[in-house]
């Protein structure tokens, strides 16, 4: 891990609620509750792993630190000052340092623009560059990410999936930004592009001094790119390690599930794998108690009245269960 | 490095792609050009674009200028090749003028309509807030019978044809913002736009920069389509004395003041209804063909 454990954003409670209203009136019915009270401080310079199953809040969580969806509750903190709930016009100095990669290549570029117009816009909107400074930059900007400066004049659909996304990582890179969100970033390349963005990723990371906080269900992924890795099952959190110990010894019942289901490249020998039974309740209906009681195997009375506190159970080592 | 080693793959990946790389214009006219009505269209189209820009050229007389002694001459008469009206003035020039006014107003209605169209389809579609009193208030005009509007509009503010541009591009806006909202409704949605959002790229920015060219096509389709029905309705509206007063030459007042010659000079009021007609059905198969050659997914050859 980074040397400097000052967090560069700290997250408090946050909650993202989608609400569901009646057809007619507007009234709000019921919510979907997304993100469900998630705290974790992410550290300057570090990469902090978020899993979880398909549904779990982990791209709302994302796109909430953002401001790209409003905050329901909580507060957000960036290096100190508080951003939840600022207005998009007190948003955009902060915009300049936090950034997104995006998981779809093909649908994060806009068609009918040219790559060199779409990673010029950043600079017209941020900076008083004049247009042949801006160019410069652009071309740098796309060496620096592995390509070349005459692909500058081409549409997007002149590229490979892997190539539009290093077309998105120079987007992302192009403010100097502190905060990267990348929202499973690699989840549509195929394994060998996988392997080049993700080293792409690291230099980056060292060349600019970024923090990444690496949103992805991929959990060979996180495992090789994350200092700490969050765990979250239907909004909430369910575990918090460095990644090394979360892998070697996960605590919580869901963390131990989702290891479990790892492919193993072993002959012969049966891991006793822990299946889950049923489905990942409805955001809308939201558990009582832990809200993993539906599906947890150790679960009992406790589980269904109480919501499990989110508490340090080793240094570092944050968990959220009645059973541990 | 395996970065360097695995770049040059997908460069050739790239360069793959290049040979088959055209520009979407070409595409989309090649599409356009596999479609033989819509060449038959286009062939009209440009005819009658020729004839209104260079109309003096092609007019043999002075269209508004009356000659008693050769009135109601009939089809292939000498110097008069389609003949002359009850005054005595040459159909063949005053079609030419009337090419020019047809498309002067289908240009200009169909123009200040888009321009009205596209202004409210992307507010209403990309702002939330805003779509409802947008879309409750083209409702509104969606009530009201298209031509019925267009003569209220003429009614309030007088008989000349620069009303009619007005009027009918009052009538285009509604269905353009409809259309236009619909593309906007799905454009905002990509993720693309999310994109320029996190960049904090202002709404105005994005509105023109990322979801107007994104829906160009259905805009494009919606403009030649409504062309034909903007010189239709301008020939009705003639027709019906509130738009081109005498003695202009406009399809719709000629075919009116020949009304009263259908059975001693049929030609006065068929001559600009084949012109009409003919401009009409144009501009209809040129936006059909616009329309499935600027859809990729539609299968040309069959």
């Amino acid at each position: 891990m980074s040397t400097n454990t000052k967090p560069i954003l700290e997250v408090d409670q946050v909650k993202k609620y989608f609400p569901i209203k009646s057809s007619f009136l507007k009234r709000t019915i019921s919510n979907v509750q997304a993100v469900e009270n998630v705290s974790v401080d992410v550290l300057e310079g570090e990469t902090l792993g978020v899993v979880g199953e398909s549904g779990c809040g982990k791209s709302t969580f994302g796109r909430t630190i953002l401001g790209l969806e409003s905050l329901t509750d909580g507060s957000i903190k960036f290096r100190g000052e508080e951003i939840g709930g600022l207005s998009e016009n007190q948003l955009k100095t902060y915009k300049k340092e936090m950034q997104m990669i995006f998981q779809d290549p093909y649908a994060s570029l806009n068609p009918r623009q040219r790559i060199g117009d779409a990673l010029e816009e950043a600079f017209i909107i941020h900076t008083k560059l004049n247009k042949k400074d801006r160019k410069e930059r652009v071309k740098n900007l796309l060496v620096e990410v592995g390509l070349k400066e005459e692909h500058a004049e081409r549409y997007p659909h002149e590229f490979s999936g892997g190539q539009r996304q290093r077309i998105g990582i120079a987007r992302a890179i192009s403010l100097n930004p502190s905060l990267i969100v990348c929202d499973e970033a690699v989840s549509a390349l195929d394994v060998s592009v996988q392997a080049q963005i993700i080293q792409l990723l690291k230099q980056l990371q060292k060349s600019h001094q970024l923090t990444y906080l690496f949103i992805s269900h991929d959990l060979g992924v996180v495992k090789h790119i994350s200092d700490r890795v969050l765990v979250m099952y239907l909004g909430a959190t369910a575990e918090l390690a460095p990644s090394d110990r979360l892998f070697s010894n996960p605590l919580h019942p869901y963390t131990r599930a989702l290891l479990s289901a790892i492919p193993r490249p072993v002959v012969g020998r049966k891991k006793d794998r822990i299946r889950l039974k049923g489905e990942l309740p409805n955001a809308a209906n939201y558990p009582s108690g832990c809200p993993f009681h539906t599906r947890c195997p150790l679960a009992h009375e406790q589980c269904r009245q109480e919501r499990p506190e989110w508490r340090e159970v080793k240094e570092g080592h944050y968990v959220a269960c009645h059973e541990v | 490095m395996a970065d360097s080693n695995t770049l040059t793959s997908e460069q050739v990946y790239a360069n793959k792609k290049e040979s088959k790389k055209e520009k979407m214009i070409v595409k989309t006219a090649k599409r356009l050009l596999k479609n033989k009505l819509a060449v038959f269209g286009l062939i009209i189209i440009i005819i009658q674009v020729i004839l209104a820009v260079f109309a003096p050229l092609f007019a043999t007389y002075d269209p508004i200028k009356q000659d008693l002694t050769n009135a109601e001459l009939g089809i292939g008469s000498d110097g008069h090749w389609l003949g002359t009206d009850n005054y005595g003035r040459d159909v063949w020039s005053r079609i030419v003028f009337g090419a020019r006014i047809s498309l002067l107003v289908g240009i200009g209605s169909v123009g200040l309509g888009l321009l009205g169209g596209i202004a409210l389809g992307l507010v209403s579609g990309y702002f939330k807030k805003l779509d409802g009193i947008i879309m409750r208030f083209v409702d509104l005009l969606f009530a009201f019978p298209g031509i019925l509007l267009a003569m209220l509009i003429i009614a309030m503010l007088g008989t000349s044809l620069v009303n009619v541009v007005i009027a009918i591009s009052i009538w285009s806006i509604p269905t353009c913002a409809r259309i236009v909202r619909g593309s906007v409704l799905s454009i905002k949605k990509q993720e693309y736009i999310l994109a320029m959002k996190s960049l904090g790229a202002s709404n105005f920015r994005i509105l023109v920069k990322h979801v107007l060219p994104n829906c160009t096509a259905p805009i494009i389709v919606f403009a030649t389509m409504r062309m034909a029905t903007a010189i239709l309705s301008t020939a009705a509206l003639s027709f019906l004395g509130l738009g081109a007063q005498p003695p202009t030459a406009e399809w719709g007042a000629m075919i009116a003041a020949g009304q009263d010659f259908m059975f001693t000079s049929p030609h006065l009021t068929i001559v600009p209804g084949i012109a009409i007609m003919l401009v009409v059905f144009a501009f209809n198969v040129v936006g059909d063909g616009l329309r499935d050659a600027l859809d990729p997914n539609m299968d040309l050859d069959q």
